[in-house]
């Protein structure tokens, strides 16, 4: 095994030259440039000077922006719980249905990749509006119910719609549909390593369905669940068309204020400080995280 | 008559910063072959959607042999940032008046040669030397705006003709739509407040913002410039918007209505600019020459429906334009209008933050 490896070795090193350009060359050195910007200011209308100041970060921590801050991450958190919540009995019913019927939920999970996410949101709007097709069906429901009951005398008031486009819960509801398959496709993936005797001996020693669920299921699938609420947890941090698109007044994420620092503010050097103090807190909340499941594990070791 | 376009200048998908790539006419003309000018038989325009007439551009090809290539943006700041690394190849672009400036004050224009515009004498007189400009030297004009009310008429009571029912009263609560722009929202708050669009001293920004943050919960929506849409599929009722895109919806939705608020608003004018380092310069003057002629600017007009700076184009329009409200709302609320400045990105900044303030509280 030794010895294919180190004779693989220059076609190995060969092959990892075209992903190693790429990750510098549209990755490291953009990201490096941007972070660099954060260290400058505003020298003219088109000119960043780079000249090492703090400026912007220290402006990025002040209460505003860290709020803002604050709620994208509860924004992103009620995400990744109801992503959680939704997203582990889908994994658990893919683990245990037959390998034909498997390969169809995991085409159906992966099915509205196909479709940009733009166009995924327009579709939303559309059906979320006050006109939209939730509302008409209400609508359509409401005027049913009320004809039944003017048979008894009391017909039902006018159908008010439910205001479900442009405000909070709108952009919860499309931050869970979109990030829905990140979670379920890590859970699967541990779910389906799990060892099918170990279901079957707890079972077989007096455990109940939902004792053996709790107690071993649940704890294996841990790693999935980490990197299930990892991969929906920032990327929901982040968001930026669904609160652009899908919110209300109140909806305003911490990636609309950077978006408007590019554009129409046209401050780069405070939208790379808070692009990177994002960066930060997200590399220090992993860490975290990494330290903190080690001494667990040596705890219990 | 002819139908409106779908969409608007700044429309809905265009305004998340879908560029498309415009309409190519490159095959008209053969590829390197030069004109009596000793330049390329080509010219790269780089416009706003849904802004040209049905055949502006082949009427333009057929009667000089230059192929157009147009390309598309969404906003001014999308704009400004193609162009502030440098001009990748354009020759004629149409900022906003408070662009023009911007432009000029970073050195991205190059002065036009005004005795190669003869038609410019198709101006009406209010726009041949406007404050953002002086003496023409940069740009054109090919458009101008007012900012106002749109509303639904069956929903509203009589005309909402102040900025009061977007910004301070309670009465169409969860019926109403603001721009989410930073110099509007302020500047037109300022407005509503008695003072002008330009140099609102600081106390007034934050008596602005106090009434934006209290006005908040009866607000739907903070949108970015597709009120008119929002209008026409009953989202709100009540709208801040520019009267051309209002113009375009009231044709699809007779119960569409436009007024310009009694305490005054915004004027803006969209400008044929020649950016620095134009490849083919004179292409581009006759090109805004071309515009700038009575019929071509009418076939223009016709389509797009936005008010038009051109004396002698506005002659040859029928009356269902002369003669919109809409379009042209009456003079002694558009003597109130005026044109906001760039002021600098110290005051930019500001703005910004002070929106940034009013959507997080």
């Amino acid at each position: 095994m030794d010895e294919s490896w180190t004779k693989a070795r220059a076609v190995f090193a060969a092959l990892s030259v075209p992903p190693v350009v790429w990750l510098f060359a549209f990755f490291l050195i953009p990201l490096a440039i941007i972070w660099a910007y954060s260290f400058g200011i505003n020298k003219s209308l088109t000119e960043i000077a780079i000249n090492g100041t703090f400026a912007n970060y220290a402006h990025a921590i002040r209460p505003l922006y860290l709020g803002i801050i604050f709620k994208s991450v509860g924004f992103a958190a009620l995400t990744t719980a109801l992503c959680l919540v939704v997203g582990f009995p889908v994994a658990v019913a893919i683990t245990f249905a037959s390998a034909k019927s498997k390969a169809w939920l995991l085409l159906l999970i992966m099915l509205p990749f196909w479709t940009n996410l733009l166009i995924r949101t327009y579709a939303l709007m559309a059906v979320l509006r006050t006109e939209g097709y939730v509302n008409f069906a209400l609508g359509l429901l409401w005027s049913a119910l009320s004809h039944v009951t003017a048979l008894f005398g009391h017909p039902l008031g006018a159908f008010q719609p439910l205001p479900l486009l442009h405000n909070n819960f709108a952009v919860v509801f499309g931050l869970v549909y979109v990030q829905l398959p990140f979670m379920v496709l890590p859970l699967y993936a541990a779910l389906d390593r799990l060892d099918r005797s170990l279901l079957e001996a707890s079972l077989d020693l007096g455990a109940g369905h939902f004792t053996t669920f709790a107690r071993i299921v649940a704890p294996l699938a841990v790693p999935g669940i980490i990197s299930g609420v990892l991969v929906t947890l920032i990327p929901s941090i982040g968001a930026y068309l669904t609160p652009d698109l899908l919110g209300g007044p109140d909806s305003q994420m911490i990636a609309n204020v950077i978006e408007r620092q590019f554009r129409s503010a046209d401050d780069w050097p405070f939208g790379a400080a808070l692009s990177f103090l994002l960066m930060y807190m997200t590399f220090a909340a992993i860490a975290l995280q990494a330290v903190v499941s080690r001494r667990g594990g040596r705890d219990r070791a | 008559m002819r139908g409106p376009p779908k969409g608007s200048r700044r429309s809905l998908l265009a305004g998340l910063g879908a560029v498309a790539a415009g309409l190519s006419l490159e095959g008209c003309a053969p590829e390197g072959k030069t004109g009596p000018n000793g330049e390329e038989l080509k010219l790269n325009l780089y416009n706003w959607d849904t802004y040209t007439g049905k055949t502006t551009l082949a009427d333009f090809t057929a009667a000089t042999g230059i192929a157009v290539k147009m390309s598309l943006f969404a906003t001014n700041d999308e704009l400004f940032a193609k162009l502030r690394a440098g001009n990748p190849g354009f020759d004629v672009i149409v900022p906003s008046n408070e662009f023009v400036t911007r432009f000029r004050l970073a050195n991205l224009l190059t002065p036009l040669d005004l005795a190669k515009i003869p038609n410019r004498v198709n101006l009406l007189p209010a726009f041949q030397n406007p404050p953002f400009d002086p003496g023409r030297r940069y740009s054109m004009p090919y458009t101008w705006l007012v900012l106002g009310i749109g509303y639904r008429k069956s929903k509203i009571d009589g005309v909402p003709d102040s900025w009061k029912w977007l910004m301070d009263s309670d009465r169409y609560a969860g019926r109403i739509g603001l721009f989410s722009e930073a110099d509007d929202l302020i500047e037109l708050g300022a407005k509503y407040l008695g003072h002008s669009v330009r140099n609102i001293p600081a106390p007034v920004i934050d008596q602005v913002a106090k009434m934006y943050i209290r006005q908040k919960p009866r607000v739907k929506i903070f949108h970015h410039d597709e009120g008119q849409d929002l209008l026409l599929s009953g989202d709100i009722d009540i709208v801040m918007e520019y009267n051309g895109d209002i113009a375009q919806v009231m044709t699809e939705d007779p119960d569409l209505d436009f007024v310009v608020p009694r305490e005054g608003s915004i004027l803006n004018s969209d400008c044929l600019c020649v950016p620095r380092g134009a490849p083919r310069p004179d292409n581009a003057h006759k090109f805004i020459n071309f515009v700038l002629d009575a019929r071509n600017g009418a076939e223009i007009y016709q389509t797009i429906r936005y008010p038009t700076p051109n004396a002698a184009a506005l002659a040859l329009m029928p009356s269902d334009y002369r003669d919109n409200k809409a379009i042209f709302p009456p003079a002694d609320v558009m003597a109130k209008c005026e044109y906001a400045e760039f002021e600098g990105m110290e005051r930019a900044h500001l703005y910004d933050e002070t929106v940034t303030r009013i959507f997080a509280t």
